[in-house]
């Protein structure tokens, strides 16, 4: 490859990666919340129960 | 609220699809430019990002004005994560701007080339937007400040762009050339594919923050009733 | 024309509060002069002469958020913000006579910056008083508008300069263009225009920024 062909391909995997590093994140969001919605449905339980 | 889901994952799909056809179309089917040869293929990833950071900041400003005018609380958060959705495409703007800067004249920053410097200023500015959401507490004042502030930004893109030409006239005038792309059909085409497919993006990406978003603040509601 | 009547009873307390109390005023005059001397052992000799007019046009920016800084001050530290705002005026009245003060303060400023930089650096030629005299109204007019921003937040002092700055890169432009170049008009022109559009955009947002 020449250098070129290397500075575009990198541009290109830049803006992959900047997604795929979104993909991440979000699932690391994804499961605090499903954490969060276990807590809040013992809570809700309890509450019941009593 | 499965109306909703369906849209956020036909969008997903939609920005799946325009994305690989696009990219793909960029690097194997377009033609080769006359002067630049492969290093143009870039402007197909480039260029529609940085329509997309405007877009991303106008559709900011406009979810802003709309708060002002309704006092509706929800679009404080869709004002938010549209910014947020500009300031990341602003900054994948910058790092394949500056590469395209190295290609083309071996540096990696250039004053000369108005686009990136516009981008820079707007960073900044929109970087100040966070900066401000986080030292104030959340709230309708909050989300007034943000809303003004996400106006001024919209101001400030013709106004900032029309100081940079200006300001050429004085400041190290290193004479870069480059020609505009002259775009025969089918790189527009390739053009027009890869405008839309980073658009569906940032609708499949806005789409999903928000939503995200609005998990985070119904589960607290929720909480706060149930302590 | 009570609106007009507000606006002036509102700038003039802020002017006879200033005179009264006379600190912010002192302060920016001596940070300027000190700018500039510092400005003078940061140039290395065999820098152009235009240079020290970009130097120039920092100092303003710098001495403007220093009387920014304070231009709420007062108001948080007593709650007078909250009376001024359920005050039987326009909103936007407040943001005028806030704008005027600012305006008066910078404008003594200049009167000692200018015959300073005179001094220590080089002539001061007419464009160079017009790009400042409307290079004032924009930073007045949009200065304004992000102090009672930032008074609202926690960060206060610190998030006034972040705010401000890139904003204002416009304004220096404008400014430092028309000192250099050989034909000023057009951008004074284009500071014209800057002051235009973020005045009325100023003026018709306040309101938004003090609203509870």
């Amino acid at each position: 490859m020449t250098t070129s062909e290397k500075y575009v391909t990198a541009a290109y995997l830049v803006v992959l990666a900047v997604v795929l590093l979104y993909v991440v994140l979000y699932s690391f969001k994804l499961s605090r919340l499903e954490r969060e919605v276990a807590e809040l449905a013992e809570l809700a339980q309890r509450r019941k129960a009593a | 609220m499965s109306l909703r889901n369906n849209r956020a994952v036909l969008l997903a799909a939609a920005a799946a699809v325009l994305l690989v056809a696009g990219l793909a179309l960029a690097l194997f089917w377009a033609p080769e430019d006359a002067d630049q040869g492969f290093s143009q293929r870039i402007f197909y990833v480039h260029v529609p990002i940085a329509l997309t950071a405007y877009a991303c900041f106008g559709w900011g400003a406009w979810k802003a004005l709309r708060l002002l005018w309704t006092r509706e609380p929800r679009h404080d958060l869709e004002s938010y994560t549209a910014v947020h959705m500009g300031v990341i495409f602003g900054i994948l703007t910058l790092v394949t701007g500056s590469i395209w800067a190295k290609i083309s004249w071996g540096v990696w920053w250039t004053w000369s080339e108005r686009q990136l410097t516009l981008f820079l200023v707007l960073f900044l500015f929109y970087c100040a937007y966070f900066m401000l959401r986080f030292s104030v507490d959340p709230g309708p004042r909050r989300a007034n400040l943000s809303a003004v502030y996400a106006l001024f930004g919209v101001a400030l893109i013709p106004v900032s762009f029309l100081a940079i030409r200006l300001a050429e006239n004085f400041i190290h005038p290193v004479v870069f050339t480059r020609d505009g792309p002259q775009m025969s059909g089918s790189m527009f085409l390739v053009f027009c594919i890869c405008l839309g497919a980073m658009l569906a993006l940032f609708a499949a990406l806005y789409t999903n923050e928000l939503a995200g978003k609005r998990l985070d603040a119904r589960l607290r509601e929720l909480r706060e009733a149930l302590e | 024309m009570t609106y007009f009547a507000d606006v002036a009873a509102l700038a003039r307390k802020d002017i006879l509060l200033e005179l009264r109390s006379r600190d912010t005023l002192p302060a920016m005059l001596l940070f300027v002069v000190s700018a500039l001397v510092v400005f003078h052992f940061s140039l290395p000799s065999d820098a152009s002469d235009t240079a020290s007019t970009g130097l120039l046009w920092i100092a303003l920016l710098f001495t403007a958020l220093l009387g920014l800084g304070r231009a709420f001050t007062a108001e948080r530290e007593q709650r007078v913000l909250d009376g001024l705002v359920l005050a039987p005026c326009d909103r936007s009245a407040i943001w005028l006579a806030k704008s005027l003060g600012v305006l008066v303060f910078l404008g003594v400023a200049e009167v000692v910056a200018l015959p300073a930089y005179a001094l220590f650096f080089e002539p001061v030629g007419w464009e160079l008083v017009a790009a400042i005299l409307l290079a004032n109204l924009g930073l007045a007019a949009v200065g304004t508008l992000l102090a009672a921003m930032a008074a609202a937040s926690r960060a206060r002092e610190l998030l006034l300069p972040l705010l401000f700055l890139p904003l204002v890169i416009p304004v220096v432009v404008g400014g430092v263009g028309a000192t250099v170049v050989d034909d000023p008009g057009r951008y004074l022109g284009f500071l014209a225009l800057y002051d235009l559009i973020f005045a009325i955009l100023s003026w018709a947002s306040f309101e938004y920024v003090v609203a509870e």
